[in-house]
């Protein structure tokens, strides 16, 4: 050890819920109080090996946990380069990474004597691991989803409605995500007394960031331990995309103090980035204030929120995750965007070389990798979040490749 | 340190409790609507700066919003109207209202010295509470304008002192744990949540959300020092158009009357 060790990289946030300058508890007064009974009530169930040892075993009987960890050596050939490693927590029970935050909020809930569920929603794969989590423990659960998302994800909102949610599609403003999470906190200051709201990706007010962030580290806990037992080193370059950001701060967080390995994050550069349909808050957008939390947002020079694109509905989300905005300002996290076309490359390359189907988000992921491998050489390692399944995406890449269903 | 009691306090110890009146700015007519506020009596202008994502509010005000903003309504136009307004109205205190992201954009600093400079004695961001309280809070006490802050149902007399401190001019209790317009809580539960606020503070209580009706407005003001409403006056906006200004004066007035006379 010497003395110019940096301090570590996970001992954020503080105890107001900053990272940095980013995060914090940006939330109406109705809503303060709540907050802070949340904070205390995640506190005590963080102390109490009740509440680790059911959602350990909710993980492993219900969401199928550990997921695997996959080499995948075709792809690897095909690109010619870095080893490309998975994390399959697209194999989750409800195909994607959300449902482990799920259980870990649902748990809450019922600890906290909440009686109601709400939820927003974007591709839906949230609100589907919402309803899913709902359904297991018998909780009225009511899913807010963009009108407009409501059109682009209809196999998400029939599944939603099978496990019994209520989805209440938003019309106010542009239709998507940003508009169904106002409105859910609309729904919350309303119902704060019977009402839990799970929130799905690492932002909104402390503690949500954090507590996210927390169950959604099972990723890169599960995945550090099978590298080291596979491999028997750690990986160079780990990749994950970022919408809100959760699945990759579940992959990041456990290796953030292991200083040789890497981490990109890949955004959604939509159309591209030198024009405004992008939905890349870090790399084109810039600090400030929205769902009461302090982080990148894409906003005009008056503050006002601009409409996210990209191709999946699930990273068009006009901001990111505090600690995301806290790891770029730091330089622990490298950040770059792929665009709607690369990502369908990946999408295809993935398919044809791994008989994987991946979701359109991990496709964004999957752009970056392939670019990345070739530079890298063929004893390094690259691991990546395949974070969610494609079956709802294939009307949607149908329709990009005028294919008709 | 006692400071001289601000233009905005003075507005409740009129000798009858107050009307503090709402609308979007650039929604509709802004300068005609606001003078047929102060023409119907409001004692207070509160002015709402448009925001793409206004949480807080209901479906009246969200409109309100995404017609000011669909107008072009820009953060330059908001202050030009209450510098407008200051002009023509030297007297009548002028409150911003909004969310945090267009009032920070510029820095804190360059917000509150512009409103400042733009005639505004208070300004209400709703989702600043005070454990953000740096983001905007010394600034505008820098500045000279007072960071008038809510308290709610959920607001108990534990976290109560943290909601006061560093607020002035008058303190706005929300009278139900939602959004705006939508309902209003019982006449009982609010006499006593204000009695449980003026234990705790000098600061004159504004009772606002969910109140449309003069009848409404007495009853608060028969136990309040002020009565805000907004929500029925932007919905007048968003029905009439350029046709507004009469409606809102006439609605204003009624209000007004209510309000001042609750307790002759």
């Amino acid at each position: 050890m010497n003395n110019t060790t940096p301090n570590s990289f996970k001992n954020q946030p503080d105890d107001r819920g900053h990272f940095g300058e980013f995060g914090g508890r940006y939330v109406a007064e109705t809503l303060m109080p709540l907050i802070l009974d949340l904070e205390r009530e995640y506190r005590a169930a963080q102390q109490d090996p009740a509440f680790a040892a059911e959602f350990d075993d909710l993980m492993k009987h219900y969401v199928g946990r550990p997921s695997p960890l996959y080499h995948a050596e075709r792809l690897t050939e095909a690109l010619g380069g870095a080893q490309v490693w998975f994390k399959r927590d697209e194999l989750n029970h409800t195909g994607a990474h959300k449902i482990n935050n799920c259980i870990g909020q649902i748990l809450l809930a019922i600890r906290m004597g909440k009686t109601r569920i709400i939820a927003e929603t974007g591709a839906g794969q949230h609100g589907v691991a919402t309803a899913t989590v709902c359904a297991r423990f018998g909780l009225p659960c009511v899913i807010y989803m963009g009108a407009e998302d409501v059109k682009r994800q209809s196999p998400n909102v029939f599944r939603m409605k099978l496990l019994g949610a209520e989805v209440v599609p938003v019309t106010s403003a542009g239709a998507t995500l940003k508009d169904a999470m106002n409105e859910g906190l609309r729904d919350w200051v309303a119902n704060v007394h019977d009402t839990f709201y799970i929130i799905g990706t690492a932002a909104g007010p402390h503690p949500y960031p954090e507590m996210v962030r927390n169950f959604q580290s099972v990723i890169g806990t599960e995945a550090r331990a099978q590298m080291l037992d596979r491999v028997g080193r750690l990986p160079d370059l780990l990749v994950a995309c970022i919408g809100g950001g959760s699945n990759a701060l579940g992959l990041f967080h456990p290796f953030l103090d292991d200083a040789d390995v890497k981490m990109l994050g890949v955004e959604a550069a939509g159309h591209g980035l030198d024009g405004d349909e992008h939905a890349a808050s870090l790399l084109g957008g810039s600090p400030g204030v929205l769902h009461g939390n302090k982080t990148y947002l894409l906003q005009d020079k008056d503050g006002q929120i601009t409409e996210g694109h990209s191709i999946s509905a699930g990273l068009d989300y006009p901001g990111i995750g505090p600690e995301h905005a806290w790891l770029k300002e730091s330089g622990r996290v490298e950040y770059t965007a792929v665009t709607d076309k690369e990502a369908l490359d990946g999408f295809q390359l993935l398919c044809r070389t791994e008989g994987i189907i991946p979701a359109l988000e991990p496709s964004h992921a999957l752009a970056a990798v392939s670019q990345r491998a070739k530079q890298m050489g063929e004893d390094e390692i690259i691991l990546m979040n395949l974070c969610g399944r494609g079956d709802k995406d294939i009307f949607t890449v149908a329709e990009k490749l005028g294919v008709e269903m | 340190m006692t400071r001289p009691p601000s233009p905005l306090t003075a507005a409740f110890h009129k000798g009858h409790p107050a009307l503090v009146a709402f609308i979007t700015a650039g929604d509709g007519n802004t300068a005609a609507n606001l003078d047929a506020l102060v023409a119907g009596g409001a004692d207070v202008i509160e002015l709402g700066m448009p925001f793409t994502d206004p949480m807080a509010d209901g479906p009246a005000i969200q409109s309100a919003n995404l017609r000011s903003l669909g107008a072009g309504t820009t953060t330059a136009d908001v202050l030009q109207y209450a510098n407008e307004f200051r002009e023509r109205h030297p007297d009548v205190p002028l409150v911003l209202m909004g969310y945090a992201n267009p009032m920070i954009r510029r820095g804190p600093e360059w917000f509150a010295k512009a409103a400042k400079g733009a005639g505004v004695d208070g300004v209400i961001c709703v989702d600043i509470p005070p454990e953000e309280d740096d983001a905007l809070g010394p600034a505008l006490r820098d500045a000279g304008i007072s960071p008038i802050r809510l308290a709610t149902p959920t607001t108990d007399a534990k976290r109560l002192p943290q909601v006061l401190e560093g607020s002035s001019g008058f303190l706005y209790y929300v009278s139900v744990a939602g959004i705006t317009g939508l309902q209003q809580a019982a006449t009982g539960s609010i006499e006593e949540a204000v009695a449980a606020l003026k234990a705790a503070t000098d600061l004159p209580i504004a009772v606002g959300f969910g109140v449309r009706t003069p009848e409404q407005a007495a009853d608060i003001a028969k136990v309040a020092d002020g009565v805000v409403v907004g929500s029925a006056l932007v919905e007048i906006i968003g029905e009439y158009g350029a046709q507004a200004p009469a409606k809102l004066q006439e609605l204003t007035s009624a209000l007004a009357h209510a309000v001042h006379t609750a307790r002759a």
